[in-house]
This record gives structure tokens, C-alpha cells and sequence, in this order.
């Protein structure tokens, strides 16, 4: 693994482990309750598990949506911009868990699924679940409708743990948390064929950060004055991407060693290189 | 410069945001929620 490679690693795993840092709740069967879990964590991280110190921002939204229906849940919201504002697709690169889990688990030697025009249009289902079970499903239904139906971290993080240890919740399991199991199954058996299979396809929470790829102060651009159109970044990245950093980028920056040119580069807090491109041809 | 300014305005409305989802409790509602095992979550429902 090349340094910057590992280093991105290393980063993933420390976010895992502080987000789940509570880890007498995997033993006795019990949350954490203490006051930091007023604050969302960035990644998807279900708040039921029991080692998490922090809440799910999808979680959270949802619930919010559910108890106030016709109101904004400020709070969430806020929360969400501010990471999609400064962060954008950045935090589904480095700070999020379960991406990590995927990247891992596409390790395990086995035939893989390409990408191709398939996998792009696929990727749009994920902007479907987050206007149809984040959103209205939660103010039309009054209930979660993410975390109730589809999310597998909350069946990996929260459900496996919590009825592994707690005998009184594992007897009221029933035909929803056969489903959820199976659901995680097949997110679990598709991230061994299908790279970040989940974030790709499903993920609302990675389909709502991609809508900040031009604005995030954070993350990798192109510049338009180095790059030569080879495409090689494109064909490198197991990404559904057109061009680094756009929405269904992870900007994880492994494609800047690849350009030749050396266009594929961070974007600065300051000056965007699409702005400093402009500037120089005087647009 | 467009992009800067929209950042800007983004940024600041998520802190107006976050300072008015404080003010209305939001964030102990939040807490609230999260100090209970979700049996929807978790597949219980």
C-alpha cells in the first residue's frame, strides 16, 4: 500500500474506532447515553450501536422529520450543510466507517464488477432514497424510513451486537429484522464483488454530500490548463466518476498519482483552481 | 469568486441554522433520541 494510501487508511480506521470508542456497550448489551451524543458524527454510523458516542446525522434527520413534520429540523440540517459545505464527499473518503468496511471487504480475492454505463445510471438510485425514505417517508409515515427498512449499518453495528448479548431484545426479533439481516447480506456479499457497492447505489447520506462536489472547500479538481483529456484517472478509478471530483467522486485523491500532468489536485479554502483557471483565460 | 461567495452564504446559513436548532432544543431532542436503543434501527421496529 503506498504511504498517502495508508495514511487515508489510518484515518479511516481512527474515525471508526472514535466514533465506537465506548466499548463496555459491546459487552453488557447497552448504549451510550452520555451528552456528546447530541452532536452527529459525519460518516454513517448507526447510533444504536453500542460503542458509538455520537448520533447518525441520517438517524437524526429522520427522527427530527418525524416529530416535527411540517418544521425544518435546524439543528440536522445545519449540521448536514456545514459538512457537505466544508467537507462535501470527503468525509465517504476518510471519515466514514462503513465505507472503510466496503473498501475492505472488496479485498477478499474474488471476481469483480466492473463499472460501465450500468453502474452510472445505477448510481442515481441512491438520490432516490434519500427524497423517498429520508425524507418523505419520515413526514408522510411517521417513521424512519431508512433506518427501519434499508440501512445495513444499523443491522451490523446495532442489531447483530445488541441481540448477541441482550436475550430480552433477541425474543422480540421478527420478519423486519430477517429482512434487515438479509439486507446487510447482500450489501456485505456486493461490496466483496462490486466496489463501494453501497455508497455507489445506496447511500443517502453520500448522495446528499455529493451535491456540495463543486462548492466543498474540501476535496480533488482538475486543472483545466494541465489535464489533456487522457482519461487515465477515469479508467483508474473503481468510481463511477467523469472526471475527478465530481458527484460520484470519494475524493480520496489515489488518482493524482496516476495523471501524468499532475492536474488532478486539492482544492485550497481560498482559491478553487476552476477560479484561478478562469482568471487566467478572463472569464 | 462566484463559488466563494455561494461557500460563504452556505456556511453561514448552516451556522444560523445550528444556532437556531440550539435555541429551540433541537440538539437535546437529538440526544434525547439517541440515548434509546432505536428498535426501528436495529430491526425490532
Amino acid at each position: 500500500m503506498k504511504f498517502k494510501e495508508r495514511k487515508r487508511r489510518i484515518l479511516q480506521v481512527a474515525c471508526a474506532l472514535v466514533y465506537n470508542c465506548h466499548l463496555p456497550g459491546f459487552f453488557h448489551g447497552r448504549i451510550y447515553q452520555g451528552a456528546s451524543k447530541s452532536i452527529c458524527v459525519p460518516g454513517l454510523n448507526c447510533y444504536s450501536c453500542p460503542g458509538a458516542v455520537a448520533s447518525c446525522p441520517v438517524g437524526s434527520l429522520q427522527t427530527a422529520l418525524v416529530s416535527a413534520r411540517y418544521k425544518i429540523p435546524c439543528y440536522i440540517v445545519g449540521l448536514l450543510l456545514l459538512a457537505g459545505v466544508i467537507f462535501g464527499r470527503v468525509i465517504c473518503g476518510y471519515l466514514c466507517p462503513f465505507g472503510l468496511l466496503q473498501e475492505l471487504l472488496y479485498r477478499i480475492p474474488s471476481p469483480k464488477i466492473r463499472k460501465g454505463r450500468w453502474s452510472r445510471r445505477l448510481s442515481l438510485l441512491k438520490y432516490g432514497i434519500l427524497i423517498g425514505f429520508v425524507v418523505l417517508f419520515p413526514i408522510l409515515f411517521a417513521a424512519p424510513g431508512f433506518c427501519k427498512y434499508l440501512c445495513p449499518a444499523g443491522t451490523l453495528e446495532a442489531g447483530l451486537p445488541l441481540t448477541a448479548v441482550n436475550f430480552a431484545l433477541r425474543r422480540l426479533t421478527g420478519v423486519l429484522f430477517t429482512w434487515k439481516t438479509a439486507v446487510l447480506a447482500v450489501v456485505l456479499v456486493s461490496a466483496v464483488l462490486i466496489f463501494r457497492s453501497f455508497c455507489r447505489f445506496l447511500c443517502p447520506l453520500g448522495a446528499f454530500y455529493s451535491l456540495f462536489h463543486k462548492i466543498a472547500c474540501l476535496g480533488v479538481e482538475v486543472d483545466k490548463n494541465r489535464c489533456t483529456s487522457c482519461r487515465a484517472c477515469v479508467k483508474f478509478c473503481k468510481m463511477d466518476v467523469q472526471m475527478p471530483g465530481d458527484r460520484e467522486c470519494i475524493q480520496c485523491g489515489e488518482c493524482r498519482n496516476i495523471c501524468q500532468e499532475q492536474a488532478v489536485v486539492w482544492k485550497t479554502f481560498r482559491n478553487p483552481v476552476s477560479e484561478k483557471s478562469n482568471r487566467r483565460t478572463g472569464e | 469568486m462566484k463559488i466563494k461567495w455561494v461557500r460563504k452564504g452556505l456556511i453561514a446559513a448552516a451556522v444560523i441554522l445550528i444556532l437556531a436548532g440550539l435555541f429551540r432544543h433541537d440538539a437535546v431532542d437529538v440526544m434525547n433520541k439517541a440515548v434509546r436503543i432505536c428498535y426501528e434501527c436495529i430491526g425490532i421496529g
